[in-house]
């Protein structure tokens, strides 16, 4: 007999196993904060799905959010160059404005649409093993297990078949682009790839936690090691092990098991920026280690 | 008719009242203090801190045991103030960069917000409805409390930025030079960060955690296609923001179950979008516009020119050129030329001569105009030659495009330092126009 625990630590382990392989990219590639503005601005493409559908059906969903996720990307650029904005202010002008059209869709069609706000920020995991996949009067298990396996699968695929590509793009995209790599096609098809895995973990997880699925792994496992194999490996492992000790500090201390996921992705990046071998900051202080390099231009005081 | 009498209704209810002063003093600290916001390349540090101060408010609830509007403000700001000290840490000692760490400290913080909320919400205290208003926002629920609260706070932040504007100019322009000439610089940007975590914590009430980011981007973007100097910048974002707080509100008002902060966000998106279109220098269609005028000049001058050449080329000044004459020195578009031989008439630089085809003929303002093209085309071309060593048959293109763009006064300049000389590096005879050509002499 299969648990409902075992469903939903299974399912935040796949949310969390395909964020980290495409966060890896977004981190970087310097665009983490994509991964937050699809995350939101994905909304309204569900909304539609929802409204032209009248169903949960997860197909025109994922078609829907996939839509807007690159819509984001384009508009983000349009803003950017036709606009003559900073990169993060057109995204965050494009952004939070997708999500506000798809908050006032959802008040409008409120009767058709069975999604609310809350569902969006926090997920709904715990739920997870009542959402049963039916076929032909067989009882597959949840369907979430299914779908976020198999946008794991698609992210699987996309890496393993663009790997080199992908590999050169994320640390030059300059010279991605001057060895003939198709840059702008590598760069819609990742962040077609974090919009399948955002809303897909999404209806689960919430969108916050997208966020931190998608960002906090490979930034501790970027702590951990400079190879980019090694790195994807760890930042799914810290995911999964993040998703499954989440979990237990969630029913420990009865609240919100997405929360919880966060706050464990928190943890171990704390770990990995005090204690990290090479780049921990207790570390490098013990050896007196010089400073890093070129700190990123970004100082508060 | 009727919708006005609606809103007319609507503001009867003191209740909106509050609500609209709330969303209005809250629309212009958020747009002023996003210029500064945006020009310290910080547009995202602002969503960051959103998200990150719902720990705090559930901390001083869990504290004070109520919503006092008070304890959850101070609670809030000191998370505010961690979650900006994290993302510094994270970027001053790792090699992540500024959008990780700031993806970061939203997506943890806001993950333990809502482990504490959860946590709250599972102790039964009755207190705790309306906690949420922090995250989705509710202007609806604003109470006279809440407004004075707000109006206190939007008032202290733009004394703050009238008395210390000078400096915090400064610093957000050029952090370097102003540390250089003795400013204060880290107090001055504590002040900021200050400022910017009060007027997030302020909005989250009325606009959600989410939206807050937008109230601090989009007037100020808005504001930047206006101008180039800061004080007017500040005013227009302040402005869009008032209006955006006051519109949003009004619509969201006016219809049943419509959330307000989205409709503040599409009223500002609506006035960003006018400012990026129509805003004058700026604006997209504008500068659109600019182009095709000088598209269509650059077109009209070359016309012009070609005449010219066909009279320099055979010497007949009174000859009439058909179109196809001049098609035939100078490939161009049929359609185009014909727009422009028709400007040109119009504007009396050309004379038309009417038969079967027309033809034209320069009229003596059309010649000096198109004597002056060729002339500054070949001085430019012996410049390149005898000033910038480029190679005699490498200068035509260069000279093709300058010559619609030269001013008299680099004309003086290329003619006295080039000596008035008489030929181009091609040996072609430099026209400066005393020797006019009249009544189909040679020139």
């Amino acid at each position: 007999m299969i648990t409902s625990t075992f469903w939903i630590l299974l399912t935040g382990s796949l949310a969390a196993a395909s964020c980290a392989l495409v966060g890896s990219f977004l981190v970087l590639r310097k665009q983490s904060m994509m991964g937050d503005a699809i995350s939101h601005a994905v909304l309204p493409g569900i909304a539609i799905a929802f409204l032209l559908t009248a169903s949960r059906n997860t197909f025109p969903m994922l078609l829907g959010a996939g839509a807007f996720g690159l819509l984001t990307v384009y508009f983000t650029e349009f803003l950017h160059k036709r606009g003559r904005l900073m990169h993060d202010t057109s995204m965050g002008i494009v952004f939070t404005s997708l999500f506000a059209f798809g908050v006032i869709l959802i008040s409008l069609f409120a009767a058709q649409v069975d999604l609310d706000q809350e569902c969006v920020l926090y997920g709904e995991i715990a739920y997870i093993p009542w959402d049963l996949w039916i076929w032909n009067g067989t009882n597959m298990g949840p369907r979430p297990v299914w779908i976020l396996g198999f946008v794991l699968m698609l992210n699987l695929a996309f890496v393993g078949f663009f790997y080199k590509e992908l590999k050169v793009y994320a640390f030059s995209p300059e010279y991605a682009a001057s060895l003939g790599i198709p840059v702008g096609l590598i760069h819609y098809g990742l962040m077609g790839s974090v919009s399948f895995s955002t809303i897909a973990s999404f209806e689960s997880v919430g969108a916050i936690l997208v966020v931190a699925l998608l960002i906090v792994p490979p930034a501790t496992a970027y702590l951990l090691t400079e190879k980019l194999k090694p790195m994807l490996l760890l930042a799914m492992a810290i995911g999964v092990l993040s998703a499954i000790s989440g979990y237990y500090l969630a029913l420990f201390i009865n609240a919100s098991i997405a929360g919880s996921i966060a706050v464990m992705t928190g943890i171990f990046f704390l770990v990995a920026y005090l204690f990290s071998p090479s780049d921990g900051v207790l570390t490098r202080r013990y050896r007196k280690a010089e400073p890093l390099a070129e700190p990123d231009e970004f100082a508060l005081f | 008719m009727s919708e006005l009498l609606n809103i007319l209704q609507y503001l009867d209810d003191p209740n909106a009242r509050y609500v609209l002063a709330g969303t209005f003093l809250l629309g212009i600290s958020a747009g002023v203090l996003g210029c500064f916001a945006i020009l310290r390349r910080r547009a995202l540090v602002g969503d960051a801190v959103a998200h990150a101060v719902l720990p705090g408010v559930c901390l001083a609830f869990i504290i004070v045991g109520d919503k006092d509007p008070f304890a959850l403000l101070i609670g809030s700001m000191i998370f505010g103030w961690i979650s900006m000290i994290v993302m510094d840490a994270i970027v001053r000692n790792t090699k992540l960069s500024t959008d990780a760490s700031i993806g970061m400290v939203l997506s943890v913080f806001f993950g333990l917000g809502v482990v504490l909320l959860t946590y709250i919400q599972s102790t039964g205290n009755v207190n705790q409805s309306g906690l949420d208003a922090f995250l989705f926002g509710n202007a609806a629920s604003l109470l006279p409390g809440d407004v004075m609260v707000f109006g206190t706070l939007s008032v202290i932040i733009l004394i703050v930025i009238a008395v210390s504007y000078k400096e915090m100019k400064m610093v957000s322009f050029d952090p370097g030079f102003a540390k250089s000439i003795g400013y204060p610089v880290k107090r001055i940007e504590f002040l900021i960060a200050t400022l910017m975590v009060m007027t997030i914590t302020v909005g989250l009430q009325a606009v959600g955690v989410v939206l807050m980011a937008s109230m601090l981007i989009i007037p100020a973007a808005a504001g930047r296609y206006w101008t180039e100097s800061l004080g007017i910048m500040i005013v227009i974002a302040g402005a869009v923001g008032a209006i955006s707080g006051v519109g949003g509100t009004v619509i969201s008002g006016l219809a049943p179950a419509m959330p307000t902060g989205p409709w503040i966000v599409v009223t500002a998106l609506f006035l960003f979008l006018i400012s990026f279109m129509f805003a004058p220098k700026r604006g997209e269609v504008i500068r659109k516009l600019k182009n095709m005028r000088n598209r269509v000049r650059v077109q009209d001058e070359n016309v012009l020119k070609t005449i010219y050449l066909l009279e320099e080329q055979d010497g007949l000044a009174g000859k009439v050129r058909s179109m196809r004459d001049i098609l035939k020195r100078r490939r161009m578009n049929i359609r185009k030329t014909r727009s422009s031989l028709a400007r040109l008439h119009s504007d009396g630089l050309i004379q038309l001569i009417p038969g079967k085809p027309a033809g034209y003929l320069l009229t003596d303002e059309g010649r000096a105009r198109a004597m002056r093209l060729v002339r500054v085309h070949r001085l430019w071309e012996l410049y390149l030659t005898s000033h910038v060593q480029i190679a005699g048959d490498h200068v035509h293109d260069d000279a093709e495009s300058m010559e619609h763009l030269i001013t008299p006064e680099i004309e003086e300049q290329l003619t006295s330092l080039l000596g008035r000389p008489a030929t181009d590096p091609h040996l072609r005879k430099i026209p400066y126009g005393e020797t006019t050509t009249g009544g189909g002499l040679l020139s």
